[in-house]
């Protein structure tokens, strides 16, 4: 589960896992979302200084990254798959269901719920795919989303 | 007392996406319940995904198989006498004798499905880490020729001869070379870099371990998508198996060799799919394509000699070792040998993994295998090679699926992805997707894609509009043109490709789109 209170000493520790590399920067940044779920700005300079690059640098890798958030996302993230074998089973129309049921576009958050696009979760044959708080789950239809949207918000 | 059954349910990402963890945690309640002894394994998936979850008990060493399970048949199937594979509405009948597995030509996913893919008991039982020992009795020079000879080309997409590639790298001189495993399958409608790692990732660091081998690298990569986390899991724990057991390490089984894996994640970005974005995410760096020349062979990871293939064309090694390179080259057709792991996906009705000799025509797989449209519908369009492919009509679908002849008709096999859709799609809808995804990933390096892409989009929202659609239709297709000729890398390259294929076949989609709901 993603910790959300961000120090210092949580930081320096992901980064002593992996080791303090620049090439190892995106599995670094990775890790920190896994932790955090974004990447804050407190980080970035962190990251600079601990991994010995220009913030510039972090900032530009962390930007580049559909992964790397650098706002906090609510405390579940919803992504559904926005790709063409979703799109041929319904997707559009399951995202909009999801928006409205959501109360949230895409990329925003509403009621401690994220939701986001995804493209492929290599789920195709089951389709449409949507990911929970990381868990994939196919063949998931307009009652099935809210079943599971149902299920996630128990899980609280 | 009777011995324990064994009874497998799969742990691959589809099978749990519609419950299979559910199903083994009831199955194993059921046994306790019922005072029955098995022994419970979590397999790869066969790729029958259409049939997921499925569940397998084994009766006098055949595999009696049971489709579409969900936790509210187990005790019924208990009941029916699961353990000897008892008769139930959802028994399917031996795996061996299902239709869509035993008509297939199952070269490199032999083993997924078949073993626990984290036993290396098992994988060993199935001929696992044989090629490698063979390698090693019979040199590099030996493994580069069968690779060669093979006719194997590159399954990521681009078709290129992979042993030219292991040749480049083996003959180039350097103090340092790598293996670098593309498992960043971001294409739509593709899954099957998963189904191999999640079924058999032994088997594909055996086979990373052979082309370090052939080529003289001590160090691969596998640079895998963060959407699969269930295959990151596998993965990292086969690499454990791996060098607790001295499969990967130094001096690998006395044979003087070294060779260890690591493991990185991406980070959602499409086009780090492309080679040499892929090294510039592995060296810590934005996914930003580089030139070409250097090829990655001369000039690859960190500088140096790197072979980059996609997991399937590495998986796809072992038996050519094994079973000699005559035997691969002697399937498939004109240049295209050996088989594919076509990926049947979409609007589907049985959907899944069919690895088949190249040859054979779409319209097979999507009759024969697939059994049309999931909706029952007509099929109006099918997407062949991930988001940069072509949209084809029915009536292309008896075209073969071989490299040579899909470039022909302005496609692309890329790396077997089939999409279907039925008549209910707007294709119009489709083009703009197209460049929609481009303007979304592309890297940003070059105009054509990070410019061409949005400009693409406006175009086709003014189409769909109806705004001077003759005028705006010329305008695509010269912008096209510019992205086709002068876009570094396929991202910005081939996005014309499904926007063409749409203006050529569905053109009558621009006019009516934005009429449909």
């Amino acid at each position: 589960m993603v910790t959300r209170r961000i120090d210092k000493e949580t930081t320096s520790e992901i980064v002593r896992q992996f080791g303090a590399k620049p090439e190892l920067l995106v599995q670094i940044l990775q890790a920190i979302v896994m932790r955090y779920g974004w990447v804050p700005e407190e980080t970035i300079r962190q990251l600079a200084d601990e991994v010995n690059l220009s913030r510039a640098d972090v900032f530009g890798v962390v930007a580049y990254y559909h992964d790397f958030r650098t706002e906090p996302p609510g405390e579940h993230i919803v992504k559904i798959c926005q790709a063409e074998a979703c799109q041929a089973m319904g997707s559009r129309a399951l995202t909009d269901h999801a928006r409205k049921s959501l109360g949230a576009a895409l990329h925003e958050t509403n009621e401690d719920i994220t939701l986001e696009p995804v493209y492929c979760l290599g789920n195709c044959a089951c389709a449409p795919a949507v990911m929970i708080d990381g868990k994939t789950h196919g063949r998931v239809n307009q009652v099935r989303f809210d079943e599971l949207v149902g299920a996630m918000k128990e899980s609280r | 007392m009777k011995p324990r059954s064994k009874i497998y349910v799969p742990r691959e990402t589809s099978s749990v996406s519609v419950g299979a963890d559910d199903v083994a945690l009831e199955i194993a309640r059921e046994a306790k319940r019922t005072g029955t002894n098995i022994e419970l394994i979590r397999n790869g998936s066969w790729g029958a995904t259409w049939l997921e979850p499925l569940v397998e008990v084994e009766v006098d060493g055949a595999r009696i198989a049971y489709g579409n399970v969900s936790t509210s048949d187990v005790p019924g199937m208990f009941a029916a006498g699961l353990v000897e594979g008892g008769e139930h509405a959802r028994r399917l009948g031996p795996i061996m004798e299902v239709d869509y597995l035993i008509k297939q030509d199952r070269w490199t996913f032999w083993r997924c499905g078949l073993i626990d893919p984290l036993s290396l008991d098992d994988f060993r039982a199935h001929k696992g880490f044989a090629a490698l020992e063979k390698a090693f009795g019979d040199g590099a020079d030996a493994v580069l020729d069968a690779v060669s000879k093979s006719g194997l080309r590159g399954r990521g997409g681009a078709g290129f001869p992979t042993g030219i590639k292991w040749r480049t790298v083996a003959e180039t001189e350097a103090d340092q070379k790598y293996i670098a495993c593309n498992a960043d399958e971001g294409d739509s409608g593709t899954f099957s870099d998963r189904m191999l790692m999640e079924g058999d990732p032994l088997g594909l660091i055996e086979s990373m371990a052979i082309a370090g081998f052939a080529v003289g690298a001590s160090k691969g990569y596998i640079y895998l998508r963060s959407e699969y986390p269930l295959t990151q899991s596998i993965l990292s724990r086969a690499l454990d198996v791996a060098r607790e057991n001295g499969w990967l390490g130094t001096n690998i089984q006395d044979s003087g060799f070294d060779f260890d894996i690591e493991l990185h994640l991406g980070a959602g970005s499409y086009v780090c799919g492309e080679e040499t974005a892929m090294l510039e995410s592995l060296e810590g760096k934005k996914g930003i394509v580089r030139y070409k020349p250097p090829l990655p062979a001369h000039e690859g990871l960190f500088g140096k000699p790197t072979v980059v293939n996609n997991v399937v064309t590495l998986g796809s090694v072992p038996n050519i070792v094994n079973l000699g390179a005559e035997r691969y080259s002697q399937m498939g057709v004109n240049r295209s040998k050996g088989t594919l792991a076509f990926q049947l996906a979409g609007n589907i009705k049985r959907g899944g993994l069919v690895e088949k000799s190249f040859g054979i025509s779409l319209l097979e797989l999507i009759e024969d295998w697939g059994g049309g449209t999931a909706s029952g519908r007509p099929v109006k369009a099918v997407q062949v090679g991930g988001p940069l492919g072509a949209y084809l009509t029915a009536a292309q679908l008896d075209t073969p699926l071989d490299y040579e002849a899909f470039v022909e008709i302005g496609a692309m096999i890329g790396h077997g992805g089939i999409v279907v859709f039925d008549d209910t799609v707007d294709m119009a809808q489709q083009a703009r997707f197209a460049m929609e995804f481009c303007a979304i990933e592309s890297c940003g390096k070059c105009t054509p894609c990070r410019i061409g892409s949005t400009r693409g989009v406006e175009v086709i929202d003014r189409m769909i509009a109806g705004e001077n659609r003759e005028e705006n239709y010329e305008l695509l297709v010269e912008l096209c043109d510019t992205m086709e000729g002068a876009s570094l890398c396929a991202m910005g390259g081939m996005t014309p490709y499904p926007v063409r294929s749409v203006l050529k076949h569905f053109a009558e989609d621009f006019a009516s789109s934005g009429d449909k709901p």
